[in-house]
């Protein structure tokens, strides 16, 4: 059942741009949805119609079968965890996460309970009287989703709140998020311009580019079948491998090398993608390279070549390589494993 | 070494500062505790004398003016309100109309506020006449409203909050509006509190401005009962010429000394925050 949802809404600000274009998207009860895109996409922007901080220009928005275009941020029974937490710095942890209860006219000993309730769920009860100043980035973490959890909203929104926290941090935390939400059990949309919280927490993504939605669906179809160039360009790191050729007879051509494909397609121009891990070294493969640079991970190793033709294909390894620079090798492509894009309209054809 | 010669020095220096500023007051104070004559005859002094209760005592209590009605205690309270009057007002609305300034965006906001700021180039000095007579023409002059009203507004104090609300961040006015906070209940649940320390340092400035108005309560006030202490202590003076006896050295340095009090302990009071201000950035 669609719990979350949004109809061709649309943002054009006062000076003509249009941060977000006719979207729409519905988002089941309890389900975690992340809106992943480069920086300026107009993530953030939707985010902050879905909680009222910004005007709907055009479209409407749903929660629990209500429109809330024209309801007052506070009574769309929406929290929200910022970027920076926004934590009120003034007041000490039990005010800041008291504020908006007291706001709703709850009485002291309700206001009470539910405040230490969630600060004994998210392990802050011990900091309650101290002011945010006071606390690690990861307290302060806490006590933002926190502030949202206390008010017992219909959903979550979250706008990168993980950027401000150390990597090792930031990796514990976003377990975390994903386990709270699992089990409060809470409609939350999350905004990341960071692929790997977008792939790790996310029941479903939304790719954002430029206003638009290029792809929903789950993080591993988003992976596996990217609707788009853009999508497939944007997911996955390192970067799938692109190269411009032509289909020719039911095959791939392109200066550097030719693959046969097992799909019927029309002859025509296109990008042609693989994914850096499809690629294995194998005498018979299509592909030759000329290694340019390594780049050792530990469980992977990065290899970076130019092929025949000079296009930069880069192709990962498990383990430790023994290769070098400058040595050549020869790359097949896993069986069906690749991403054909029309060059024109980018959108996916096989 | 060299740091130790460095460290020195600027001690010497630290410490000229301190005396050049300390001394004056000092033999002021040591003077006002002597006898007339013997300041008259013998100079100031540096050591303090044995007429302390008494001096002060005359300056406090003698009844002078034309009326022979008002003293100086009277002229104190006036003047403590008038300064605190003119500061707390001032504090109020300039922060209220930075506040709307800065946070409702409507039209011309920008214009206005550099109106506002531009009335900086235009001192009360200069706009006295008009002041003064739009001020008789409410009928208020000889009162406490005259003396306070034409002096609350300011442009430097307005110029500080809005630099000062700029510098909040904008998700802080986002989580309040999610929060259920109103624009009155931001202002005063969150603008207020985080400004603790700038209404300190600006109450501070504006009580020292107020209390040290010259023209503008002289002008104002032709009822003796409205003097204030800066004027008076041009009157004292004016009579102990006129008096026709010696100069009351004496009790004019108690009157100079009890005048420089209201300020120095609303410094005092309020230094607290000031410095808690900038040793902690909760911001």
């Amino acid at each position: 059942m669609s719990f979350l949802e949004l109809e061709n809404v649309t943002k054009i600000y006062p000076n003509g741009t249009k941060a977000v274009d006719e979207t729409s998207l519905s988002i089941s009860e309890g389900e975690l949805m992340v809106f992943v895109g480069p920086s300026g996409c107009g993530k953030s922007t939707l985010l902050r119609m879905i909680a009222g901080l910004e005007d709907i220009t055009d479209g409407e928005i749903k929660l629990d079968n209500r429109v809330i275009n024209k309801v007052d941020p506070s009574e769309r029974d929406i929290a929200m965890v910022f970027q920076n937490y926004a934590l009120y710095p003034h007041m000490n942890v039990f005010k800041n996460l008291s504020y908006g209860l007291k706001n709703k006219g709850e009485s002291k000993e309700e206001i009470e309970k539910k405040v230490n309730e969630v600060a004994e769920l998210l392990e802050i009860k011990e900091f309650l009287q101290r002011k945010p100043g006071q606390l690690s980035g990861g307290q302060r973490q806490r006590v933002a989703m926190g502030r949202a959890i206390v008010r017992n909203p219909k959903a979550f929104l979250f706008d990168e709140p993980l950027s401000n926290l150390d990597a090792k941090l930031r990796g514990q935390v976003r377990i975390e998020i994903k386990k709270l939400q699992k089990q409060m059990g809470v409609t939350s949309v999350f905004v990341t311009h960071d692929q790997v919280e977008a792939m790790t927490l996310g029941d479903r993504l939304a790719v954002i580019n430029e206003g638009v939605i290029e792809q929903v669906g789950s993080p591993i179809d988003v992976y596996e079948k990217p609707a788009t160039h853009f999508v497939a360009e944007f997911i996955g790191t390192p970067q799938m491998n692109f190269i411009d050729g032509n289909i020719k007879s039911n095959k791939f051509v392109s200066k550097g090398f030719d693959c046969p494909l097992n799909i019927d397609l029309n002859n025509q121009e296109v990008i042609f993608g693989l994914r850096p891990e499809n690629l294995k070294i194998n005498p018979n493969g299509n592909i030759t390279i000329k290694v340019d640079l390594i780049e050792k991970l530990g469980a992977d190793s990065i290899i970076y070549g130019y092929d025949k033709s000079n296009n930069y294909i880069c192709y990962r390894e498990n383990g430790n390589t023994h290769l070098k620079s400058n040595d050549e090798i020869t790359l097949a492509i896993d069986d069906g494993c690749y991403h054909i894009f029309d060059k024109e309209t980018k959108k996916r054809l096989n | 070494m060299n740091s130790r010669i460095l460290q020195f020095s600027a001690h010497f220096i630290l410490i000229i500062g301190v005396l050049i500023m300390v001394v004056p007051i000092w033999i002021a104070f040591a003077s006002s505790t002597h006898e007339n004559t013997a300041i008259i005859t013998e100079g100031m002094k540096w050591g303090i004398g044995d007429k302390f209760f008494e001096n002060y005592n005359e300056v406090l209590n003698r009844k002078g003016g034309f009326s022979q009605e008002i003293t100086a205690t009277s002229m104190f309270i006036n003047s403590f309100i008038m300064a605190f009057g003119i500061a707390t007002v001032k504090v109020i609305i300039s922060a209220m109309s930075a506040y709307a300034i800065v946070y409702f965006r409507f039209r011309l906001a920008t214009p206005i506020f550099w109106l506002i700021f531009i009335t900086l180039l235009v001192p009360l000095e200069v706009r006295i006449l008009p002041s003064y007579q739009i001020v008789s023409d409410l009928n208020l002059t000889n009162s406490y409203t005259g003396l306070v009203l034409p002096l609350v507004a300011s442009a430097t104090a307005t110029f500080f909050f809005r630099q000062f609300y700029m510098s909040v961040p904008d998700e802080l006015l986002e989580a309040a509006k999610l929060d259920g906070a109103n624009s009155w209940k931001f202002f005063v649940d969150f603008l207020l509190p985080l400004s603790k320390t700038m209404i300190a340092a600006m109450f501070i400035f504006m009580f020292v401005y107020g209390y040290s108005q010259y023209l503008w309560p002289l002008i104002m006030t032709t009822d003796e009962k409205y003097w204030t202490v800066v004027m008076g202590m041009k009157i004292i003076f004016q009579e102990s010429y006129e008096g026709g006896n010696l100069p009351r050295v004496a009790e004019r340095f108690s009157y100079i000394i009890l005048s420089m009090i209201p300020p120095v302990l609303v410094v005092v009071v309020l230094q607290r925050w000031f410095i808690k201000g900038l040793i902690q950035t909760e911001k």
